[in-house]
C-alpha cells in the first residue's frame, strides 16, 4: 500500500492506493453529497450525485467519486458552477419520485433544485439499492431485491426469506434516503400474513 | 412442470452459477413460463440468491413469471400498422379472445402482446402468432385465423 498526495479543492490530501476519490476526500474532511454510497457496500455509482471534476493531462473531466480511484498528482474539484447545476438536476428528477423525502429536500436546499421542476411520478423509492446490497453484502440474506426495470423497477421482499429474517434486523431501514422501505415491508408483511389467513 | 426436469438442465449446466439466464431460457421455452418452484431450485442449486433471480427474471421480456398460453399472439402496433388500423385488429383480438395485452386466457391457449413494428411494414396491419406472420390483416379474417390455432 503506497502513499499518494493528490490535490483536493486546492488542499493537499495523502491517500492510500486503491482508496476511491470520495475516500480520500472525506479522510481529509471533505464532504462530497452522496446518496447510494455505504462504507460497508461494494461501490455502485448508482445515484450520480456524488460527481467531481478531475483534472487529467490538462483537461477536465467529470467522474463519479465513490467509483474513481485516487491516484496519485490527480487533481479534484468537487463544487463548481457546473458540478452545482449536475447535482441540482438529479436531485430535481428524484424529487420528481420522492418530493417528501427528508434527506433529498437538505440538499435540494443546498443546491437550490426546485421540489416541482419535473412531473410528479410518485414511487418514493430512488433505486439507491442500499437496502438490497446492505441485505446481500453485509447480510448475505437478500431477503430483498429489485424486480423489473425502467420506470417499473422496484424492491420487493421475497416473503419466505423475510418473514424469517426480517423481523429481528431491520437494519435496512435506517439506510433508506425516502423510508420507502418500511412502508414496502409493512405492505409484504400485511400480504403474506393475509395469505396464510386464507390458505 | 417436472422438478427432475429442472434438474436435468440445471446438471447440463454443471450448476454453474454463471449460467443462471441459460438455465431461465430453457425452462421458458420448455414451460411458456417460470414457476416459483423451479426459480427456487435453481436458487438452491446454483447457489444464487432468489431475490437476484427474480431480478432477472422480471428484467428480460423473454421472461414470464405468470402462465402464458400455448400461442402467443402479437399485435402490432408500429407507425406503418398503427396508420393502417391496428387498433381495430387489436379491439377485434381482444373481443374474440377475451384478453387484453399482457395476459392469457383461462384455457391458456392465448397469450396476448403488443409490439412496435415487427419489421415487415409493407406487411401491415400484421398479427404475428408463435412467430407466424399474417400480414394484410382486416378485422374479418381474425376469427379465422384464430380458429386454425388449437
Ligand atoms: S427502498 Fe429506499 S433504500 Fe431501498 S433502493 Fe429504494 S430508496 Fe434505496
Ligand atoms: S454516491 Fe456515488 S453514485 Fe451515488
Ligand atoms: S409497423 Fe408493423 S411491421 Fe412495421
Amino acid at each position: 500500500m503506497s502513499d499518494i498526495r493528490l490535490q483536493i479543492d486546492g488542499q493537499e490530501v495523502a491517500a492510500q492506493q486503491g482508496m476511491t476519490v470520495l475516500e480520500a476526500a472525506r479522510g481529509a474532511g471533505i464532504e462530497i453529497p452522496t446518496l447510494c454510497h455505504h462504507e460497508k457496500l461494494e461501490p455502485y455509482g448508482g445515484c450520480r450525485l456524488c460527481i467531481v471534476e478531475i483534472e487529467d493531462r490538462g483537461r477536465t473531466k467529470l467522474v463519479v467519486s465513490c467509483v474513481y480511484l485516487a491516484a496519485d498528482g490527480l487533481v479534484v474539484r468537487t463544487r463548481s458552477e457546473k458540478i452545482d447545476r449536475i447535482r441540482r438536476t438529479i436531485l430535481e428528477l428524484l424529487m420528481a419520485h420522492a418530493p417528501d423525502a427528508f434527506e433529498l429536500q437538505k440538499l435540494a436546499e443546498e443546491y437550490g433544485a426546485q421540489r416541482d421542476r419535473f412531473e410528479k411520478e410518485p414511487m418514493f423509492c430512488i433505486h439507491c439499492g442500499l437496502c438490497v446490497r446492505y441485505c446481500a453484502e453485509v447480510k448475505q440474506k437478500s431477503a430483498v431485491g429489485f424486480i423489473d426495470r425502467g420506470i417499473r423497477k422496484e424492491i420487493s421482499f421475497i416473503p419466505e426469506i423475510a418473514a424469517r429474517e426480517c423481523e429481528p434486523c431491520k437494519e435496512c431501514f435506517p439506510l433508506c434516503p425516502t423510508s420507502y422501505l418500511q412502508a414496502a415491508y409493512v405492505l409484504t408483511r400485511s400480504l403474506a400474513s393475509s395469505a396464510d389467513k386464507v390458505g | 412442470m417436472d422438478i427432475a426436469r429442472v434438474d436435468q438442465i440445471i446438471d447440463k449446466y454443471e450448476a454453474e452459477p454463471s449460467s443462471l439466464i441459460q438455465v431461465l431460457l430453457e425452462i421458458q421455452a420448455e414451460n411458456n413460463w417460470l414457476p416459483a418452484e423451479a426459480l427456487e431450485r435453481i436458487s438452491e442449486k446454483l447457489q444464487v440468491p432468489l431475490a437476484r433471480i427474480q431480478h432477472i427474471a422480471t428484467f428480460y421480456k423473454a421472461f414470464s413469471l405468470v402462465p402464458k398460453g400455448r400461442h402467443r399472439i402479437h399485435i402490432c402496433m408500429g407507425t406503418a400498422c398503427h396508420v393502417r388500423g391496428a387498433t381495430r385488429i387489436l379491439d377485434t383480438v381482444q373481443e374474440l379472445t377475451g384478453i387484453q395485452p399482457g395476459e392469457t386466457d383461462l384455457e391458456l391457449k392465448f397469450s396476448l402482446e403488443t409490439v412496435n413494428c415487427l419489421g415487415c411494414c409493407a406487411l401491415g396491419p400484421v398479427m404475428e402468432i408463435d412467430g407466424e406472420t399474417h400480414g394484410k390483416m382486416t378485422t374479418a379474417g381474425i376469427e379465422d385465423v384464430l380458429k386454425s390455432y388449437e
